[in-house]
């Protein structure tokens, strides 16, 4: 009989040690103290981040962020939203520091998980700057008024406090690569950070988290039919400059061209440097 | 039991046989198949020496330049209303076409608008020296990826 209470108590605890580990945890208050935000700079950010591959409508203008893209997962249907500067339908009326704890830490203004179909699960390693700089360009962007769609998600997917969870399991900004050189470096901050490439080309396990083990080695698409290839050295002989030419225009060295979800990424890195697709492709040739 | 049996023969029998249906093509659906495959061959075939051209990595020749460019804007431009037989959508074996295009066949007739127009162009100044080259090679990219992004489904 006595011991009863101390079960209790016990259990008391593990819930309360659960919702310590996985409550939302957005950045501290002073996270962009110093920081001097650069639009300009932020525009090349949001071409390698492709932030308007999701968030722009299928059918409309890349700068107009007005979300309503349906992606059809395992889990069930996500739907973009809208991230345009309109302040009542879009994010123009959120801080800086709300707009970073949704980019870097896939937390809402209200202290609620985002599903890591928003990549948050890479942009976690961006640099602080390099999220300031996007955000002061997302704020130059065009308004749309059209309402966000809500998702529409199966059990038990559909309780985002899970997502606590899932993310005190998969939630990681430490590199997969080591980048000895500064050109190995900034492709390591395009692939893994802000082009988030292993969100699709590196397999997931049984919970949808990616196997850091079989980092670029392909994958089954996740949204939609076939499979998303592997761009390992192994299994891509492409050269360096063979790389950045198709992040430039598309086309293969056999001239094939890009489709799928890959065509929309294109649009985003045709619009970087030759330097920085270079280092995209550099990168991936330093791959295992 | 033994009626049970049969009709349980009789309906993995029938599943079978749906199956073995859907794998194989009939004559016609193959050609047709052959057909636009050879087709985006003959594309990536003539878009070769352009695009080499066009990423430096060949000289500029402006004899090789135009005859290219005038056969890619020529196929483009012809008829492929036959290369859309019924049931060859990507479901089938050897497929990558999506089923978007038949379903939303205004869309693709708009996509495949775009290449004519990108493809002629680039033969009309294609013989005009490499920044003209470079110039109109890169909208007739941004046309083939307007078409594999929606119509074309990926690698198995």
């Amino acid at each position: 009989m006595a011991r009863w209470p101390w079960i209790a108590g016990l259990a008391v605890l593990a819930i309360g040690a659960g919702w310590f580990v996985t409550r939302p945890a957005p950045l501290p208050a002073t996270a962009l103290d110093g920081i001097t935000p650069d639009a300009a700079r932020g525009a090349v950010t949001f071409a390698a981040a492709g932030c308007a591959s999701c968030h722009s409508a299928a059918d409309g203008p890349r700068e107009v962020l007005a979300g309503g893209r349906a992606f059809v997962t395992d889990y069930g249907t996500f739907h973009a939203p809208n991230i345009s500067s309109d302040p009542v339908q879009g994010v123009g009326g959120w801080s800086d520091l709300e707009l970073a704890s949704a980019i870097l830490r896939g937390v809402s203004p209200d202290g609620a998980h985002y599903y890591p179909a928003f990549p948050y699960t890479s942009y976690v390693k961006a640099d602080v700057q390099d999220v300031a700089d996007l955000i002061a360009h997302l704020r130059t962007l065009p308004a749309s008024d059209i309402p966000s769609l809500p998702h529409d998600l199966r059990f038990p997917y559909n309780i985002r406090a899970g997502l606590g969870v899932w993310k005190a399991l998969y939630l990681r900004d430490d590199w997969v690569a080591d980048a000895p050189t500064p050109e190995l470096e900034r492709g390591r901050t395009l692939v893994e950070a802000l082009g988030h490439c292993a969100e699709c080309h590196t397999p997931r396990d049984a919970l949808g988290g990616l196997d850091r083990s079989a980092w670029m080695q392909g994958a089954p698409n996740p949204s939609g039919d076939g499979r998303i290839p592997a761009i390992t050295p192994a299994a891509l002989d492409w050269s360096v400059q063979d790389i950045a030419a198709y992040l430039e225009s598309g086309f293969t060295p056999e001239f094939d061209s890009a489709g799928g979800s890959m065509a929309d990424v294109i649009h985003g890195t045709a619009l970087l440097s030759d330097e920085d697709r270079l280092a995209i492709a550099a990168y991936l040739k330093a791959l295992p | 039991m033994k009626i049970r049996t049969i009709i349980a023969v009789a309906a993995l029998g029938l599943s079978v046989t749906t199956a073995l249906a859907q794998d194989s093509l009939s004559e016609e659906q193959q050609r047709a198949l052959n057909a636009r495959q050879a087709h985006m061959g003959l594309y990536g075939f003539y878009l070769t020496p352009l695009g080499q051209m066009a990423q430096d990595r060949i000289p500029y020749d402006a004899a090789i330049a135009s005859a290219a460019a005038n056969n890619l804007a020529a196929m483009a431009a012809i008829d492929q209303a036959a290369f859309w037989v019924d049931g060859t959508d990507s479901s089938v074996e050897g497929s990558r076409a999506r089923a978007e295009i038949w379903t939303d066949a205004a869309g693709y007739a708009q996509v495949q608008q775009g290449m004519v127009e990108a493809t002629a162009a680039l033969a009309l100044v294609a013989g005009d020296g490499i920044d003209a080259l470079k110039g109109a090679f890169g909208p007739v990219g941004q046309s083939c990826g307007a078409c594999h992004q929606t119509y074309r489904a990926p690698a198995n």
